[in-house]
Parts: C-alpha cells; structure tokens; sequence
C-alpha cells in the first residue's frame, strides 16, 4: 500500500487542476516509488557517501531514465510536464538520486538522440533505458568549469577511429558508468568550434574513473574524476551530428530544465517537514506553530514554492511546444534552486537541534542544494546568461 | 484464464474527514481519492497470475459514478488488460451493490473474481462473499496466499491464533488481504499506455436499498487525559488511577 | 419479528471466546424488541461451553451437527441458518475473522442486509440499528435496517453481562449443502498468543523499544495480567520485522478495542491511533513528554520504559496476588 505517513505534496493554488491526469499519475507514481524505495535507505547512504545503486533496476522499470524519450527507443514518450514531475518527485527525496537520472536521461540518453546516428540511437538507448547501461557525461575540466569552451581535451583523428587525451572532473556517476559522453576538441585548442560529442565506453583502455572523495554535498551520489591516457575508440564513436560548444549546452539546457523542477521537490520537502515538525513540537506550553516568527518562515517558503510550482509549469508547457530557449530555462534553474536552498535552510533552522540529524531531511536537501546551485551553470553564471538576454551585453 | 477484479474509488487514508451538509456522507471537498488499497493486492495477484500464466485476460470491473474511470485507468497502468464501468449510483446497501456486481459478472467466464478484503471509507468488507455467495461460487476472505494449481486453489488465511488453509476448485471468488503481494506501482509506459485499453461503460441502476444511512459523524473526543508522574516512582499512582478510577483492574 | 438469533463460534469443539460478549448485545436488542434469543452452535459433535451460553442472555441453545463441521464450513452454516432465518429480526455474529466472513455470506443467502463490525446496536421503532466506525474510526456511522438484517458485532465493544439463568437446548438439523471450500485446518503459532483483537488487555510496543529483544519486556508484563492480556505494536517495528504482522495495530494492522492499551514507546501516529482510540483506556508510557500518544492517553509516565515497565509489571503481580 502506498500511503500513510508520507508525503502529501504542497498545492496552495490547486495546480493538480493544471495537470493532466497522465501527468499526475506520473508524479503519483514517482512519489510513492520514493516513500517505499527511496526513503528507507537515503539517510544511511548519505551518511556512508554512497549511492544506492540496487535501486537502478526498479527505477529503469518505471521507465525513469529518458522518459521524455520516444517510445520507439524504448523510452516512455511523456511530455516535458510529466518529465519535470519526475524529477521534481526524485528530488523530493534526494539531489544526488534526481542527479543520476539527470545525467542518465538528459545528458547521456539525450545527446544520443540529439546527435546521434539511426545505429547509435538504437542500440544505446534501450539499453540506457533499462539501466543495462549506465551514462556518464564528461564536459567539465578541473580548470574549465563555467568556461566549458576553454577545454583541453582533445580528439585525434586516426586511421580506423579517434585516440582521446584529457581529464574531466566533478562527473555524476563517474565511476559506476559503463559509457560515458565525452566532449572533446578535434581542432585547435582555441577552436570552440571544433568540440564534438564521443560515445566512450568506460572499459575502455586508457580510461580510468575515480570518485572524488571528501565531498560534504551530494554525498549519496558518484562524483568522479575521468582520466583519458590514449584512449581509442572506433569512427562509430563519434556523435556524428555534434559540432560546437552549442551541442552539449542544448544537453545542458534539457537538464538544466529538470533541475528547476528539482528545486521545487527539495523545497517541498522541506516545508513539508517544517510545517509538521512546527505543529507538533511543544515549547513553552504551545506548539512552536503557533509563534509569530515560524509563522512567518512557514509563510515565506509556501510563497515561493507556490511561485516556482507555477514558473516551471508554464516553461513545461512552453517546452512541449519547442519554446523554452536557454534563457528561459535559466531563469527557471536560477530562481528555483536558489529559493530551494532557502527553504532548506530556514526549515533547518526551525527544526532546531533536531534539525542537524540525519533523520529529519532539511540539513541533508540544504548541503545537496549547494552543489545544485552550483552545477549545471552556477547560480551567478545563470545571472549573466539573463543579464546578456536583457541588455545585449555579455558580461562573463 | 479469465480473471476479473473489482475495484472502488476511496479516500485517501491520509486524508482528513469532514462531514458534509447532508450529515450523512463527507465532505469531498479537496479529498484525494484513490483506488482502495486493499483492492491493490487483488489487482497485482489478477496480474501476476496472468503473467505467469503466458496467456490469458484480466478485467477491472467498477460500479460507480464518472470519477471512477479514473480509478480504473490506474489499474489499467499496473497492467490490467481492460475496464468496464458500472455507471450508476452505488447503494448504501453492500447486498444491492453485490447484486449488480454478480449480475454482470455471472456470464463472464471468469475463473477468478477478485476483491479487496474490504473498503477503507465504509469498512463494508461484504461485497465479495456476497458475490460469490449469490453466484454459487466457492469463496475465502481475507487471503493472505494463492496458490493455482489445474483448476484447483489453495488459500491460506489470517484467523486468531493461526493461520487457517482451505482449499477449493475454480471458479471461485477470494477477498485479498495485506501480505499477499506486494502490489506494483504503474510504470510510466503503462500510464502512457492505460489511455488506449478498452474501457466500456454501461449503464446501471442499484435494486432496492434495505439500509438507511441516518448519520455520519465525528467521533466524540477523547477527553484530556494526564501524565501521571515520571519515572518509575509514578507506577503506584498510575496503578491507583487504573484501579479507583478507570476501574480496569 | 423480535428474536434474535446468535451464530456462536465453535472451534475444536468448544465454543470460542467473545460468545458471552455477542449473546450480551444479543439480550439487549431482544429486550428492545420483546423478543428472545436463540444461540445457534454448529460442529461435528459436542461441544463444550454451551451451558454458559444461556447464562449469557441465550433462551434457547440449538446445536446442529454434521460431519463437515470439524473445520469452519461455511455452506454448512448457511444452510442452517437459512432453514430458520425467517423467524427473527437479526441475526448476530461476533466481528472476529471467521465472523466477518460468515456474516455476508448468510446475508446473502437469506437476502439480508449487513452492518459489519459494529460498536453498537439496538432497536428503534421495531427497526435494527447500528453504530459503526468508518474512515479508519475518523468517523461514526449510523445505520437503519429494514427487515430482517445481519450483524457483525466488534469483540470488545459490548462487555459481557452474565445472569444465573439457564438456556433450553434443542437439536436441530442441518439441511443438505454442497461443500464449495474446504478449510483444512488452523496451523498455531509457535507459541499460542492471544489475539490483539481478541484480548481485554493489550500491550503495544514501538521504536522506543530500541531493539527486537526488548519486546521481551512487554511480554513479561502481558504475563503479569494473567493470560487476559496481548503484545502488539506499531507499523514501524512490523516493518523492520520485530515482530510479526499479527501484533500490529493500526490503520494497516488491526483495529481493536480492549479495555485497557498500554502504548510503550510508542510516539502515537495517526494511523497507530486509528487502530486503537476506542480502546476503554489508554495509557502512555514515553520518555518524550510531547510525543502525540500523550494527546489521546488517559494517564501518562513520561520516563525511561526500561525503569517503568518491569515496575509495572512489579506492581501488577502485586496487585493480582502472584
């Protein structure tokens, strides 16, 4: 049965109205699978830094991972409403667990389609689906975070293939991949033009993954290194129709766009959990719902929940119809991620002491939230992406 | 084999209950409904013994208003193969709505009917040996295990002090109860898929009803009890207070 | 029609707990309705218990017997019920698990209506009333029947009231039937248990416990009532496998009414609640005095149940002179 303690959802303005019933079946199921999987076992797995991998194949069943993908590859074929609920609903339960099918649907699965030839597609992307594969997406250097224009990892042309050289960093699952989408230079080192998408398997030789560890964010999630040492791969590795710095920031826009939604799951989660914590925690002979200043946290976190509820709903609607450009996405990741990592922490601070154990949710959503609002363009890069939208002027 | 399971569209347990002006039934007024829970065990087992089975056709019957499509489509998304919609009034009388239900289901060919052991708004827990009973089948209530083997099923269930097992030849009715499976949730495809399942509707009128609702209301409050004491040192005052007060002991 | 006729419970040839307590509320709705009531007992032989049947509120004891009732044969007793339903104005059964399976069946069988798992039940105007909890007990609801109705009465809700009088028993028939289930047996548990739903004391015990053993306590204080008394728990210590699924109460678990709950370490969920908020009394025992449980608990220890268990269980043996 799936019911009884768990989540209920935050709705103030009655947006299930606005929803399909699919698309609320999508975000029910999703829920649920969350209360009865998920839940369970986040806290010790964050605690341990790890993340729960036996929970890919019920995932993959649900039809998680590129669900906004067609049918015809094995993908569930919903619209960018459903998608967005998916993620929303993941996120709810943990950033590092939303981060997986991320990178699995958006950043893996996604250039594939976007890119890729008619073979590529039909035999990656099944299998992606099914989580026989698992994708990993290699853009970000240790040097080139924000500026991935600036890399240097190359892409050799050879005689039958391609021989790679370079070094990614800060990779969601990393080291548990079995393929990785690795954005390399086949030019000049300053030629931004020259970036192409490869299809690398991570047995490849001269590939190596290494989790980077320490990390006090995202810790249910792999976070890795990728070293590639002369690594080749055959002419079918490369995406064939990638070409530019634009092809793996369109992959960065479709996760970017899942990530707003993400914002608003991680916010209600944390309301949530302050809203019931508030009403029956009793100090000073009255629960501390019924003093002016939680009162007022309560208030501010419904307020911009319910504003992002309704901001990410109408990007949805404007994505299903091919409207939602980067800036519109941007303003949406933006503001979100950033009133969720609000939320969390004025949620943790109404838990008071009880609000640094691992059993209450809000201190371990406000430390995810860091890495969220700094992944996927960092919150200020986001600012100048508007910024340039609004006046014309870039201003990196 | 042909297997049909019957479903209703309850609240949400989690929901909180307000009476609505007729003082008769609830308020409705944003309650989340969903397909009762128990009716999830009938379901998922309806499916899996088709599944096993290689072949075969499950049924989610509904005898109610408009609302429940939706409910159907739900497990239409877990993967049964089609729906047919009562469309009509449910009585306040669990015989009545029984009637209809077996009225539909007598001709079906079904080698199974299936129902949850009972509904969690009104608690009836009668429809589905009232159905059997009224179509002559053999029934067991409360299933805790299944088993179908030729035409031949054994059944374990739940009574005080042990487990009880029957056993009883197809076709049969049982009521499923929480730890026969564990029901699935709908995949995402078979969401997307529920749209195009056939659903029939037809329409349907309840018998008579012998059962008058007079009233439904909240349940008195408990008054305010008291902490006794703390510690051990307040066993002797709150064996006083069981003794001279509650008179319990 | 004013009688009342009573389905007892038999098993293994002697008549189950709770029969007092139905024949109880039988006696109650007869008087009503100046009627009488009639205790009907089905098995394969004698059965023991039947004397008490009558001082229990019963005027007459028929027996039927046949072969097929070693086990509960549930065609059988519709059977004979339907053989002599016309005559009364209910026919009663208590709400335990083999009740709630007989009751629709004989409400079918003789074109009845069925108030399952009822609180209370009484007479208006010649018409039967009842008084049952639904929404997982979030709400009371009452029903008027017409005619001839079946009734499922909740073990607990009507303590038994017992007279010197004696009950006439009659034999009667059990008329041909077809066999369409065959219960094969009942297998116990390890350890024979009172059910949750069955006793008049019940123990509950939570996360507070802190680890499967320490039901152990519990146990020991269930001892110390003198077999009257059960172990349940909570959802939460289910599910990590504590305890078996039987001992559950709750929204998903059972829902009982005894006179007395005792809820140690338990933090008092709603869903625990709707399991066990018609109990007589209710008491907590937690070491955090803002736990909900405190909210719905006629009395309260706010203390270490490691200390204020076994000083319970202590002072209950003292109390019942062991």
């Amino acid at each position: 049965m799936a019911g009884s303690s768990e989540f209920t959802g935050v709705d103030f303005y009655d947006m299930d109205a606005l929803l399909s019933e699919e698309e609320r079946a999508v975000r029910d199921t999703v829920r649920s699978w969350v209360d009865d999987q998920l839940m369970p076992v986040i806290g010790d797995c964050y605690l341990e830094g790890r993340f729960p991998k036996q929970l890919i194949p019920g995932m993959a069943e649900l039809g998680l991972f590129g669900a906004n993908l067609p049918e015809e590859y094995g993908c569930a074929g919903l619209n960018n409403v459903a998608y967005g609920l998916i993620m929303q609903e993941l996120e709810r339960g943990d950033s590092g667990i939303r981060s997986f099918a991320s990178v699995q649907g958006a950043l893996v699965m996604y250039p594939i389609y976007a890119f890729g030839s008619e073979e590529q597609k039909k035999h990656w992307l099944p299998k992606l689906a099914t989580g026989a594969e698992i994708g990993c997406f290699g853009l970000t250097e240790p040097d080139y975070g924000s500026n991935p224009g600036g890399m240097i990892t190359t892409a050799r042309e050879t005689a039958d293939g391609w021989v790679l050289n370079g070094t990614k960093m800060w990779i969601t699952n990393g080291s548990q991949a079995t393929v990785s989408i690795i954005w390399a230079k086949t030019g000049d080192l300053d030629d931004q033009k020259s970036i192409r998408g490869f299809i690398v398997p991570t047995n490849s030789p001269g590939f190596t993954a290494k989790d980077q560890k320490g990390k006090l964010s995202l810790r249910a999630s792999d976070t890795s290194e990728l070293h590639l040492q002369d690594v080749h791969v055959g002419k079918d590795a490369l995406l064939p129709n990638s070409g530019g710095l634009k092809s793996p920031l369109m992959c960065l826009t479709q996760a970017r766009y899942g990530i707003a939604w993400g914002g608003v799951g991680a916010a209600m989660a944390c309301y949530d959990e302050a809203r019931r914590y508030a009403a029956n925690r009793v100090m000073f002979g009255k629960p501390i719902a019924a003093t002016q200043l939680q009162q007022e946290r309560l208030a501010e976190m419904l307020t911009e929940i319910t504003k992002a509820q309704l901001l990410v709903l109408q990007l949805g609607r404007l994505k299903d119809e091919g409207k939602a450009t980067p800036s519109r996405v941007s303003l949406a990741k933006r503001n979100n991620v950033n009133m969720a990592c609000e939320c969390a922490r004025e949620a943790r601070r109404l838990l008071g002491g009880n609000g640094i154990l691992v059993e209450y949710h809000s201190m371990r959503h406000m430390a995810n939230l860091e890495s969220v609002y700094t992944y996927e363009g960092t919150h200020d890069m986001h600012s100048l992406i508007l910024g340039q939208e609004i006046t014309g002027l870039a201003a990196y | 084999m042909k297997i049909a399971i019957c479903l209703r569209r309850v609240p949400d347990t989690t929901a909180k209950i307000a009476i609505g002006p007729s003082g008769t039934s609830i308020d409705e007024t944003g309650v989340k409904f969903v397909p009762n829970p128990y009716d999830e065990y009938a379901l998922e087992a309806g499916i899996a013994l088709r599944d096993a089975a290689g072949t075969g056709e499950t049924v989610v019957v509904a005898f109610g208003g408009d609302a429940v499509q939706e409910t159907m489509r739900t497990a239409l998304a877990m993967g049964v193969d089609r729906a047919v919609h009562l469309q009509g009034t449910p009585s306040a009388d669990g015989l009545a709505n029984a009637r209809v239900l077996a009225d539909h289901l007598r001709d079906g060919g079904y080698d199974l009917i299936l129902f949850g052991k009972v509904a969690v708004d009104d608690y009836g827990q009668q429809t589905g040996a009232m159905v059997a009973e009224l179509l002559g089948r053999p029934c067991a209530t409360a299933i805790t295990s299944l088993v179908i083997e030729g035409g031949t099923a054994k059944v374990t269930r739940e009574v005080e002090g042990g487990v009880e097992s029957a056993h009883c030849a197809l076709p049969a009715v049982f009521t499923c109860d929480k730890g026969l499976n564990t029901p699935r949730l709908p995949g995402l495809k078979g969401i997307m898929a529920a749209k195009k399942k056939p659903l029939d509707i037809i329409p349907t009128t309840a018998g008579a009803s012998r059962v008058t609702i007079l009233s439904l209301a909240l349940p008195p409050e408990r008054q305010a009890g008291r902490i006794v004491g703390e510690g051990a040192a307040a066993v002797p005052a709150l064996m006083a207070a069981l003794t001279t007060e509650a008179k319990v002991l | 029609m004013a009688d009342i006729l009573c389905v007892i419970e038999q098993r293994g040839g002697a008549v189950r707990k709770g029969a007092n307590e139905l024949l109880t509320a039988a006696r109650q709705l007869a008087d009503q309705l100046g009627g009488r009531v009639d205790a009907l007992v089905c098995g394969a032989g004698p059965v023991s218990g039947l004397d008490g049947l009558g001082a229990a509120g019963a005027d007459r004891v028929l027996t039927a017997t046949h072969d097929g009732l070693a086990q509960y044969a549930p065609e059988a007793i519709v059977a004979t019920v339907q053989s002599i339903a016309g005559q009364y104005a209910a026919v009663l059964v208590a709400a335990t698990a083999t009740g709630k399976d007989l009751a629709p069946r004989l409400a079918a069988a003789i074109g009845a209506p069925c108030g399952m798992d009822v609180t209370a039940v009484h007479a208006e105007n010649g018409a039967v009333r009842v008084v049952r909890p639904v929404y997982a007990g979030k709400a009371i609801q009452t029903l008027e029947f017409s005619g001839t109705a079946v009734v499922a009465v909740r073990p607990g809700a009507y303590p038994a009231v017992v007279s010197g009088k004696a009950g006439a028993v009659e034999s009667i028939a059990v008329p041909a039937f077809t066999a369409r289930l065959t219960v094969t047996g009942i297998a116990a548990p390890d350890k024979a248990t009172l059910d949750v739903a069955e006793a008049r004391v019940v123990i509950a015990g939570g996360r507070g416990l802190g680890e499967p053993q320490h039901f152990g306590l519990l146990e020991e204080l269930a001892a110390a009532f003198g077999g009257e008394a059960a172990v349940g728990a909570s959802r939460a210590v289910v599910d990590v496998g504590w305890i078996e699924h039987g001992a559950q109460v709750g929204q998903t678990g059972k829902t009982v009414s005894p006179e007395l709950y005792i809820a140690v370490g338990v933090s008092g969920a709603i869903q625990h609640l709707a399991g066990m908020r018609s109990a007589r009394t209710i008491v907590a025992i937690n070491r955090d005095k803002d736990a909900p449980i405190f909210k719905v608990a006629d009395y309260g220890i706010v203390g270490d149940l490691f200390e204020v268990v076994p000083a319970l269980t202590a002072a209950v043996k003292a109390a019942k002179g062991q």
